[in-house]
């Protein structure tokens, strides 16, 4: 039977992690490479890095990041930020990454999922969807840039739209859970997962392992990924995925 | 030394880094005469099948790896590099494979036999199951879990061919191997401790295989 992923997320700008890391024994909290490894120790089933540089040095930069990982580390790695054409998805690929996540050009420009997944296939596209409740549809809106421009989209018919152009997974971050800490959005991971027939990876809200265990029962969610309940060391993934073992989840 | 064969399909980079963090000595090329120095052969693959096959077809290396596993020469075929040693897919296109392997490559349904349907592309950590743990390539290896990522699978009846098997609705063939010629549907070098440790398996074997 296929395990239920547990995903770390690292904000990556100009090579270096940013948001505060709490690990013991690092040398450098700072390094990318030195935290996919700690990850990897702990059982982290995948690894996403999010490059959120602003300038073109920076985003030079991940691709040194992206070829150290895939050097080091034996898990697969989704890369994000950044992503707006062919070739910026050719130059992380090539350097290792397993899979590339767009996020705001794939709505600005849906032919993009369908020109990368037939040049690399629909495994290595991951779309990002950031969706907000509207009370007034009684809908999921999407939003693009970091989550500042609302746009026409409803989030299930672009899941569906994104699934069309050739999308191999959805990373679905909740705007209302994230940064929330009060569980994963079980609504809306359940609406798009049902929706569609590509793996969700769940996102935003994860404060306890309890979350983890309600994602996967109550939203059939493929995955979750998560930041600071790990960074912060609010709880190590040792620790979700033996809770999770313990409850009857298919976990590695 | 292993030799990489590089036809344009596929992600070589993590592969190549994986041997070398093992201590095996491998080179990438496209060459037939530098690959024909190789003494055992590894097929990587990411894409579509019939495209593989319309490459290896045209630039001659179909040709060339027919030839070298006559000659008894070790073949390790990865992902879509597996399913190109079995007889045919339909993907994109009916497109005849290197028939190494008896079996045909299919889609996966999306639905099992009771009518529930289920994801495609078969994405993530699933468990081996061993069928034959005195293989070889299974040394060291435990019914552990590795890393798939494919929509296409390989139906084969002919059971000896089957070393290991993940089941996805399907029995899906995990490892296989036959004569000199093996196979992994999925990345060794993104599976972790079981991946890793095949990998070093098939280096071991081409290097017994030298002496």
């Amino acid at each position: 039977m296929l395990t239920k992923r547990i995903i770390p997320c690292l904000d990556v700008k100009e090579g270096r992690v940013v948001k505060g890391i709490q690990f013991v024994g690092l040398r450098d909290a700072g390094d990318p490479v030195e935290l996919a490894r700690v990850y990897d120790k702990e059982g982290a089933d995948e690894l996403v890095f999010l490059d959120i540089s602003a300038s073109h040095e920076g985003r030079e930069t991940m691709v040194d990041v992206v070829r150290q990982v895939a050097a080091e580390l034996a898990i697969p790695f989704t890369v994000g930020g950044g992503i707006n054409k062919l070739e910026d998805m050719k130059r992380v690929l090539r350097a290792g990454a397993d899979k590339v996540s767009m996020n705001t050009a794939a709505v600005l420009r849906p032919e993009l999922i369908r020109e990368g997944a037939d040049y690399f296939g629909t495994q290595c596209m991951v779309v990002a969807i950031d969706a907000k409740w509207e009370e007034e549809t009684g809908s999921w809106r999407v939003y693009t840039h970091g989550g500042r421009t609302a746009t026409e989209w409803d989030a299930v018919e672009w899941a569906l739209k994104a699934q069309e152009m050739g999308a191999g997974e959805i990373l679905l971050t909740s705007m209302d859970a994230d940064g929330s800490k009060d569980g994963f959005d079980i609504s809306l991971t359940k609406a798009i997962g049902n929706a569609v027939t590509i793996p969700v990876i769940a996102s935003g809200g994860a404060g306890s392992s309890d979350d983890f265990l309600d994602v996967f029962n109550d939203a059939s969610a493929d995955a979750a990924l998560a930041a600071s309940i790990f960074h912060y060391k609010e709880t190590s993934l040792t620790h979700v995925k033996e809770y999770l073992k313990q409850n009857g989840v298919a976990i590695r | 030394m292993i030799g990489i064969i590089d036809y344009g399909m596929g992600n070589l980079y993590s592969v190549s880094k994986a041997l070398e963090r093992l201590g095996y000595d491998y080179f990438v090329s496209e060459e037939e005469e530098e690959l024909s120095k190789a003494t055992g052969l590894l097929l990587p693959g990411v894409g579509s099948f019939r495209d593989a096959m319309a490459i290896l077809n045209e630039t001659g290396l179909k040709a060339f790896i027919d030839k070298e596993v006559a000659r008894g020469k070790p073949l390790l075929g990865i992902c879509l590099g597996m399913q190109l040693l079995f007889e045919e897919s339909n993907e994109n296109g009916f497109a005849e494979g290197f028939s190494f392997l008896p079996g045909k490559v299919k889609k996966f349904p999306g639905q099992d036999s009771s009518g529930t349907s289920y994801k495609v592309p078969h994405m993530g950590w699933n468990k081996l199951d061993i069928k034959k743990p005195d293989s070889f390539l299974m040394n060291d290896v435990g019914n552990e879990h590795v890393y798939f990522v494919h929509s296409y699978y390989v139906d084969t009846e002919d059971r000896d061919v089957l070393i290991a098997s993940a089941d996805y609705a399907e029995e899906v063939p995990a490892v296989v191997g036959k004569g000199n010629v093996f196979g992994t549907q999925f990345h060794p070098e993104k599976s972790s401790h079981a991946g890793l440790a095949i990998l070093r398996n098939y280096a071991q074997y081409v290097e017994r295989n030298d002496a």
